[in-house]
């Protein structure tokens, strides 16, 4: 068994952050453990502009973004495995990482969990009909084309409006393949609007919102799909059936925190989320385990990501070394209009960063978050869209009144 | 043309796969016949890998004795081939008191075929046996059990392949003709000249049936639809859940496959055509709910797959379902093995069928046995299944096992490179994934399935757009995105 003071668990921009931070903040016995042959995480096919706006002032593309992470480590000399994949953690903070060198168990005083998301697949959502090949997520679609340099499609139907779904609408179009529309369940666009502008109508290609994909035809390559309307409850409408031929479905329909780790180690999750459920120092139920970036909610801006792992990185320097650092026990409850908040539990004793993202979109409205009586945190917004991550400072007040956020008008 | 065979053998399901495996006992040059490119690939390949206990078979026939029989020796079967196989029970639940006797009634036929270890068991110790299921009390099963059909099916064709048989993929048979005393089979890629020949075409009996000049059997077929949940959920349900069966349907149930999965299904409906896998949304909803009604511990959520098997049925004009047929019809087909109606039990009884029928080649010659016959078959080593101590000698002595392809299901390098250097020659994508369980978890292949690939090009000398998937036809990529493209290490 190795000692160490924290293992972070994935070198993708969450990871790097927290040790980039962890490191400038004193805490220098930590290991980064990477699956992969370089860092860098799911921005290394990334390869569209639009990361570090927030961070950075300017726009870079993701290999970009993670470089100026991955130089830092480098620089500052801290050590990190790749190629080395995590297969259990205990409750007891034991380790268990499988390289080609062989089988290591490390006991760390406290874990970063910061392995990201994996994509909904059409399994999961169960679509009716054939299974050929020719079905996509569209993170598999992007690595083949920018990683692995294979061509994966021809003729394109894109099934969900998430960001990596539009942006791989304009990344095949512009590698040669033709997509024909963009489907989305929902009743507005899944993804930031910025996306939709961009890699959607600036190369005509329709987006068609309360509609899904019913049944998938061909049981070689794919050669068609069924489309239908939905209604307001998302129910396919009778009648309503279109086929379309392709030979090509790219699934962008969600992304879910990657947390089979965590749960091996006994961490709970947060139904909402599906990542665990944390209090404002990013602990889990699981004393020294913490959890950052889209391995603990999906975020649409690796910026944030960054911002969160870095504010755990903080909190984890402070567990290390405070006696008597607390654990946050006061739940918020999610009131109308909220989807979820992150923390979803709270010391009451310090100023925080709560994210939360609202139920659907909503125009000139306020967030309000209530400790009894008294307002301690408020926003404004002209626009607030389930796609857009809302962040705000809040400052708890003394007493022990409920802890709730809501939309008000 | 390919000639010289002693026994050629048209369908490489588990049937014919295990028939290959017992007839490779003996000096015989066999070779089977397989129009996908990989065993397994229909019926055998597509159910609930459930190993029937043999009670539900009408007493006499060859269902009830062959499941008994292939059910007995299942577990030696299993350790000979290295395929996972579980005696783990099964549980039929009632809620009522016409539940309760139709279950005796069930007990009585199972103890009169000869099926042992049956018994009716109380709410309590229904509930001790699988704590979240719902029911009152149930049949207990001792003898039943799960096991992998895939695995089961590649490890009868494995030890087969060892044994000195050929197998040929992508070769449908459109014509057999007789020659003297031999038979000439054509595909539309080759000819084979063979004196013996096995029909154990399953869903394709009936075409193969007539044109071994055996006709006049109707076939009709049921199509199964499934839905696969997530591994978290298998450790709660130790055994398979069924419902009382009527007398034409099974009844759903929630089976935990071997490697932990929980399967709901069947959904049992005709069908016309035997070659439409679609599932259709309807049967989900129907599944959801009946599913729910005996195990309400999931969610829609835990699904991570559906998928749908087709079983071929012989039934007389009025539509009732016949036993297995296994002729061997001296006058019009000598040294033809006609096999119509393998449906299920197929795959529990799959080596009593063949040994029966080598039973019935063996009165007409007589074969001579092969001294340096191997029953053993090593399968691939799985590093998910090794202990701490294992995992690190197995690194220790080959660092591909330090190498994690397949993050979910915990499958190396190692493993993969196995898979697809296989025995049987198989280079599509699902051979590797049947074969190691790469990209069968909760991702489906989302982080794998590129380096899965990327290794079966480099392995296998195959361009990309020679990748396939399972059927032939099933491109998965268009080629190179840019000719000199410096690719960066993934």
């Amino acid at each position: 068994m190795s000692k160490l003071d924290v293992l972070i668990v994935g070198g993708g921009p969450a990871g790097l952050a927290a040790a980039v931070r962890l490191y400038e903040a004193g805490i220098r016995d930590i290991l980064i453990v990477e699956r992969e042959k370089t860092l860098g995480g799911i921005l290394r096919q990334c390869i569209h502009d639009g990361f570090g706006l927030t961070r950075f002032g300017e726009s870079l593309s993701g290999p970009e973004y993670a470089r100026r992470f991955i130089e830092r480590v480098k620089e500052l000399g801290i050590p990190y495995l790749t190629d080395a994949a995590v297969t259990e953690i205990t409750p007891e903070r034991a380790v268990t990482v499988v390289t080609r060198e062989g089988l290591m168990v490390y006991h760390p005083r406290a874990v970063a969990l910061t392995m990201g998301c994996r994509e909904r697949t059409r399994g999961a959502l169960a679509i009716p009909g054939e299974r050929p090949a020719g079905v996509y997520t569209a993170g598999v679609a992007q690595a083949y084309i920018n990683l692995y340099n294979r061509m994966p499609a021809r003729e394109v139907i894109i099934l969900g409006s998430g960001d990596i779904g539009m942006i791989m609408a304009r990344r095949l179009t512009l590698e040669g393949a033709h997509v024909q529309a963009v489907y989305e369940v929902l009743p507005y666009p899944s993804g930031l609007p910025r996306n939709v502008l961009q890699c959607l109508d600036d190369y005509d290609i329709p987006l068609y919102l309360s509609h899904t994909v019913t049944c998938i035809h061909g049981d070689r390559r794919l050669e068609g799909v069924t489309i239908s309307r939905v209604d307001e409850k998302l129910r396919p409408i009778p009648g309503t059936e279109e086929y379309h031929s392709c030979d090509t479905l790219i699934l962008s329909v969600g992304l879910i925190p990657e947390n089979e780790l965590s749960l091996n180690a006994g961490v709970e999750l947060d139904p909402h989320t599906k990542g665990a459920d944390v209090d404002e120092h990013y602990q889990t139920s699981v004393p020294g385990v913490f959890a950052a970036g889209n391995v603990l909610h999906v975020h649409d801006l690796v910026d944030f990501v960054s911002q969160e792992a870095e504010a755990l990185a903080l909190a984890v320097g402070r567990y290390l070394t405070e006696e008597g650092f607390a654990e946050g026990t006061r739940e918020i409850a999610c009131g109308r209009g909220v989807r979820y908040t992150v923390p979803q539990r709270i010391t009451g004793k310090e100023e925080f960063t709560l994210s939360l993202r609202v139920a659907a979109p909503m125009k000139d409205v306020t967030i309000v978050v209530r400790q009894g009586d008294a307002v301690i945190g408020k926003k404004k917004m002209k626009k607030a869209l389930p796609a857009e991550m809302i962040r705000m400072k809040v400052s708890p007040v003394e007493g022990d009144g409920e802890l709730e956020v809501r939309v008000d008008d | 043309m390919r000639s010289g065979f002693d026994v050629i053998i048209i369908g490489g399901g588990v049937v014919g796969c295990a028939i290959a495996r017992e007839l490779s006992r003996y000096r015989l040059k066999i070779g089977l016949l397989e129009k996908n490119l990989d065993v397994g690939y229909e019926t055998s390949g597509r159910n609930t890998g459930v190993c029937h206990g043999g009670f539900a078979y009408d007493v006499g026939t060859w269902k009830a004795k062959l499941c008994l029989e292939g059910n007995r020796i299942m577990g030696d079967v299993a350790r000979e081939l290295s395929f996972p196989f579980k005696r783990c029970g099964k549980v039929l639940v009632g809620n009522t008191q016409e539940d309760y006797n139709r279950l005796l009634e069930v007990i009585r036929q199972g103890e009169a075929i000869g099926v042992t270890g049956l018994s009716m068991i109380d709410d309590a110790e229904l509930h001790r046996l699988i704590p979240g299921v719902v029911g009152n009390f149930a049949m207990l099963s001792e003898t039943s059990g799960i096991l992998d059909p895939f695995q089961m099916t590649i490890a009868l064709a494995e030890n087969a392949v060892q044994n000195g048989a050929s197998f040929f993929f992508g070769q449908e048979v459109t014509g057999i003709r007789r020659e003297g005393d031999a038979y000439v089979i054509t595909t539309p890629k080759e000819t084979f000249v063979t004196r013996w020949v096995v029909n154990s075409a399953g869903l394709s009996c009936g075409k193969i049936s007539d044109m071994l000049g055996l006709t006049g059997y109707r076939v009709i077929y049921s199509k199964d639809d499934y839905i696969l949940l997530d591994q978290r959920l298998g450790r709660e349900v130790s055994m398979p859940i069924y419902t009382v069966p009527s007398n034409t349907y099974m009844g759903i149930h929630v089976t935990v496959t071997t490697d932990g999965n929980l399967l709901l299904g069947p959904t049992a409906q005709d069908t016309e055509d035997n070659a439409y896998y679609g599932v259709e949304q309807k049967n989900l909803d129907f599944l959801y709910k009946a599913a729910m009604d005996i195990w309400p511990h999931f969610t829609k959520g835990d699904y991570i797959r559906t998928y749908s098997g087709i079983l071929p049925k012989w039934a007389d004009e009025e539509g009732r379902i016949q036993d297995f047929k296994m002729e061997i019809v001296d006058d019009v087909a000598p040294r033809a093995v006609n096999l119509v109606g393998i449906e299920s039990p197929g795959l529990t009884a799959s080596v009593a069928i063949a040994r029966h029928v080598i039973g019935m080649m063996r009165e007409r010659e007589a074969f001579p046995e092969r001294a340096d016959f191997n029953p053993v078959r090593k399968g691939i080593r799985r590093f998910a299944e090794m202990t701490a101590e294992e995992q690190a000698e197995a690194i220790r002595e080959n660092p591909d096992y330090g190498e994690l392809i397949c993050r979910c299901q915990k499958v190396t390098r190692a493993e993969i490179l196995q898979a697809i250097h296989n025995p049987l020659g198989v280079s599509t994508v699902t051979g590797v994934k049947y074969r190691t369980r790469a990209m069968m978890g909760r991702c489906q292949g989302g982080y794998c399935q590129m380096r899965i690939t990327r290794m079966l090009e480099e392995e296998r000398g195959l361009a990309p757009q020679e990748i396939t998937y399972a059927r032939e036809g099933s491109q998965m990529l268009y080629g190179l995105v840019r000719e000199e493209a410096h690719h960066v290490e993934a």
